[in-house]
């Protein structure tokens, strides 16, 4: 088994953390493990751990000059690797392909259930409605019952979907 | 400049509140992080940004009806004293009290709401309440979250929820957090497994003062990690359960240490009392970990006539913005522990040696 940072040497330093139902693995050379702080493996956060593995990965796309930026703050992947904070609202969107794993292993689930500004309440539950509302459209149309479908239709339309529905 | 000790309750009345179990659990506190959409997170904004949203926060919190009678003030025009005062009120958080430029703060006069604004995020505005209140601290800061929403308009998305500066605080953005007194746990060296198994549920366990803090007076915090992907009410009933289970394990272990170990405990406290009570010169560590072991006597009515809030009040105003704040003069370490050792005595004349209990004869209980 390959060290998964360095991805040279074999790995010899295997961790595992459970964190609720869910089990993360990561498997180390002893170099990488050492640079990386694990030695005593219960002072250690996955987490941590993992925000510097995709670092690496940022590191790489630099110098490709493929480098990342925040349009609306231009905050960039290695500063978020320095401070561990993010710039600004937009990053999130920004880097959310970088930022999907990460939340995965810091967090309980990726979507947000819980308290909603009010102004924006109201949307939320439409959008939500609107996405159980199509899947059984889908549903309807590929078991070809049509006239449940055309019901689903006018439902969705009459919710302003179709467009609503598309923008999260 | 206005004296934020004058505006702040005194230490007495301060630890004369009571809330439910509050011999085991000190205070309830719960947390929430929101920003500002438009702008940039302080840790990344540049000053002028950061100065702007503190004048587009600070109106609209000190104008909703919790915070009517208010201390509001920009971190730069408070002295780094009463930056340290007020984080052992824990009333700010210490990454809060190395704000300058920037950054302000908003308490209100019954110490029960606390707003940092552009800490880690634009804003952090936390409910506090003694003893055991978690959902009441978490209901007092919804309320005010929601009418702040309708003054200020918070980052919010669909999918990740609140956006806050920090990963770990997305979603949800609520720290639900209690402070222990956890002696027995300590002395009956069961605290590392409790902490162990409550790291395991996904909760953390801090000392005194938060992250990277030590357990100074078997004083522990217990808090979640986790904020996104589960409900708030969620992220406080599965507090709430853990934390009745520490007070039954520490309920249990002071049990234990009584009919098992009884000469251990009375050791402690006794030897505590003897320090506490007759030394000349003390340090602020020293002062906590005993105080730890007096607060535990006179929960074990081996102190009677003594009140828990004396032993509380002694713990905050030993501490060195406190002690500090009582004298005029610029004090080295040295002479506030000639001080604190002066204060100790005299606050501790009226109280008496502790009671001799002897243990239970056995088959009791």
């Amino acid at each position: 088994m390959q060290c998964c940072v360095c991805k040279e040497k074999p790995a010899t330093v295997h961790l595992t953390q459970i964190v609720g139902d869910k089990m993360q693995k990561l498997d180390l050379c002893e170099d990488c493990a050492k640079a990386k702080g694990v030695n005593d493996p219960t002072s250690f956060a996955m987490a941590d751990l993992m925000l510097g593995l995709g670092a690496s990965q940022e590191i790489e796309s630099v110098a490709a000059g493929l480098e990342l930026k925040c349009p609306r703050c231009g905050f960039s992947q290695a500063d978020f690797k320095k401070s561990g904070r993010l710039g600004c609202p937009e990053c999130y969107r920004t880097f959310a392909e970088g930022l999907a794993g990460l939340l995965k292993s810091m967090h309980k689930g990726t979507r947000h259930v819980g308290k909603a500004p009010e102004a924006l309440r109201q949307s939320r539950d439409t959008v939500d409605r609107l996405k159980t509302l199509q899947k059984k459209l889908t549903k309807a149309v590929e078991e070809e019952n049509y006239e449940a479908a055309a019901a689903l239709r006018d439902e969705i339309k009459l919710l302003g979907g179709g467009t609503a529905a598309k923008s999260r | 400049m206005k004296d934020i000790l004058a505006f702040l309750c005194s230490p007495s009345d301060s630890t004369h509140r009571h809330g439910p179990h509050d011999r085991i659990v000190m205070s309830s506190r719960v947390r929430l992080a929101r920003n500002l959409r438009d702008h940039a997170f302080p840790g990344w904004a540049k000053k002028p940004e950061r100065v702007k949203v503190l004048d587009l926060a600070m109106p609209a919190v000190c104008s909703m009806p919790e915070m009517a009678d208010s201390f509001a003030e920009a971190m730069d025009n408070l002295t780094a004293l009463d930056k340290q005062l007020l984080v052992e009120r824990h009333l700010i958080s210490r990454e809060h009290a190395a704000k300058n430029v920037g950054s302000g703060l908003v308490i209100n006069r019954t110490e029960t709401f606390s707003v940092m604004i552009n800490e880690e995020d634009h804003l952090r505005m936390q409910a506090l309440r003694p003893g055991f209140q978690t959902r009441e601290a978490w209901q007092a800061i919804d309320k005010l979250d929601s009418a702040l929403e309708k003054k200020l308009s918070f980052a919010f998305d669909n999918e990740l929820g609140y956006l806050t500066a920090c990963p770990t605080n997305l979603g949800t953005g609520i720290r639900v957090s209690a402070m222990l007194h956890l002696p027995g746990l300590v002395l009956n060296e069961q605290i590392n497994p409790i902490i162990q198994s409550v790291n395991k549920l996904g909760l953390a366990v801090r000392g005194l003062y938060g992250e990277g803090t030590e357990a100074l007076g078997n004083v522990f915090q217990v808090s979640n990690q986790m904020t996104l992907g589960e409900s708030e009410t969620v992220i406080v009933e599965r507090l709430e359960k853990v934390l009745a289970q520490i007070i039954e394990h520490e309920e249990n272990s002071r049990q234990t240490l009584l009919e098992k170990k009884p000469k251990v405990v009375f050791n402690h406290i006794g030897r505590a009392y003897g320090v506490l009570a007759n030394a000349h010169s003390i340090s602020s560590k020293e002062t906590m970990n005993l105080l730890s072991f007096l607060r535990l006597g006179v929960d074990m009515e081996l102190f009677p006539g003594t009140d828990r809030s004396l032993v509380d009040e002694l713990f905050l105003i030993t501490q060195p913005a406190h002690l500090q704040k009582q004298v005029s003069d610029k004090l080295t370490a040295e002479e506030r522990d000639l001080i604190r050792a002066d204060m100790l005595r005299e606050r501790l004349k009226t109280v008496n040696r502790p009671l001799v209990k002897n243990p239970p004869p056995p088959g009791t209980n």
